[in-house]
């Protein structure tokens, strides 16, 4: 028993630091070492793995709000489409087949990770000037942050509003269905489709994880999809990992971040292709 | 009219801060919970129910936690975590209130009203 405290401590603290670093839930970390590597019943991973999600959200939020990188209003104006998304999910799980989903996700992450590579090729990696969106004003969405990497505070604006809108909603399907915190696809909605800095929308996504994550776990806790001995040291790990994890993003240069986002994307991708094609690993 | 300005950007940030503050501490309660349950689990060895059970509605749990049963306070460490969140968007209503960002009391009070929903579906 004690080992395997020790163990989910571990992999909580090691997955906590890569999720505040690359935004992502931690879950989509946890889920394949659950069930691949302890043989875990999937049912019990994604229970599991939603309450990593908002461990890790809660962990990092706290280093965030008081750095005010986060951008609330952004994160709270999404949260009503993937709330609603991730409620939607939770009630289409058993109706539709996942496989599709996990298709229909693979294909746009690994369509993502290539955009990416080609963003970092892109020599002219000055920050592009976005014309100010009406929607976006309306909404008071554009924001401001302080780059502790660049020393500056840098001002930005948001584009695309109904785009990243349908695209959270999405994220907050697959939320609600797999047990994930589709982190990628937030920073994804935000970052490709809406424009937004890398840093503001992987620290935005990070706290809107959790609302979300929020919305199906309660579904989780009370069909007992949550075992305490795996679940309890694992959030605890998540915590201390992704405070480590949110101290050491602010450090590093944008650039380094997507660097570590683009091979990540491009497995999540591959592993939800070959899930969905029935491929097991 | 600017120093006007400038004492409500102060307020934020105080606002800001205390909200901070309060996130932190509910965070801390619910891994200081789920600490003690994990100890106490580890020590007696024991989850307190028969071998798979999972105590998971709250009257099993509360009545465990009175009996100390590790299980049930793991449970209810687990359940304040899920909180962390909500109480998130609780005072982000209030945050935007004090900003006087009516809009945004709007958007937000949408999103805590979902989250109630999801609690009895």
């Amino acid at each position: 028993m004690i080992n395997i405290a020790i163990t989910m401590i571990v992999l909580g603290i090691i997955a906590g630091i890569a999720g505040a670093i690359l935004g992502l839930g931690g879950g989509i970390i946890v889920t394949p070492i659950l069930t691949l590597m302890f043989g875990l019943d999937i049912k019990y991973a994604i229970g599991a793995s939603i309450i990593v999600v908002i461990a890790t959200s809660s962990g990092s939020t706290i280093a965030y709000l008081k750095d005010e990188v986060l951008n609330l209003r952004v994160a709270m104006f999404l949260e009503i489409a993937t709330t609603v998304g991730a409620i939607a999910g939770a009630l289409l799980t058993g109706i539709l087949s996942p496989k599709y989903l996990y298709i229909l996700f693979g294909l746009l992450l690994v369509f993502s990770a290539y955009n990416m590579v080609k963003k970092l090729l892109n020599k002219n990696s000055k920050t592009s000037q976005i014309k100010n969106d009406q929607l976006a004003t309306k909404l008071k969405l554009n924001g401001s942050y302080y780059d502790k990497s660049s020393k500056k505070q840098l001002d930005y604006n948001v584009q695309n509003v109904p785009g990243g809108f349908i695209v959270m909603f999405g994220a907050g399907l697959a939320s609600g269905l797999l047990g994930i915190g589709s982190g990628a696809f937030k920073v994804i909605a935000m970052d490709t489709f809406m424009k937004m800095p890398l840093k503001p929308s992987s620290a935005t996504s990070n706290l809107m994880m959790g609302v979300t994550a929020a919305a199906s776990a309660t579904v989780y806790f009370f069909n007992g999809s949550i075992l305490p001995y795996i679940a309890v040291p694992l959030a605890l790990g998540i915590l201390l990992g992704s405070v480590i994890g949110s101290r050491i993003m602010q450090i590093l240069p944008a650039k380094w971040i997507r660097a570590i986002f683009v091979p990540v994307l491009f497995y999540i991708g591959i592993n939800m292709l070959l899930q969905g094609f029935g491929v097991k690993l | 009219m600017n120093n006007k300005n400038k004492q409500i950007a102060d307020e934020m940030n105080e606002i800001e801060l205390i909200i901070g503050k309060i996130l932190r501490i509910g965070v801390i309660i619910s891994a200081t919970i789920m600490i003690i349950g994990l100890l106490l689990f580890l020590v007696t060895g024991n989850s307190g129910y028969d071998q798979n059970y999972i105590p998971n509605n709250f009257k099993v749990i509360f009545k465990g936690i009175v009996q100390l049963k590790p299980y049930a306070i793991m449970m209810l460490g687990i359940f304040c975590l899920i909180l962390t969140p909500v109480l998130r968007v609780v005072v982000s209503i209030y945050s935007f209130y004090k900003e006087k960002d009516k809009l945004y009391v709007y958007i937000t009070s949408i999103v805590l009203i979902i989250l109630i929903f999801s609690l009895f579906i």
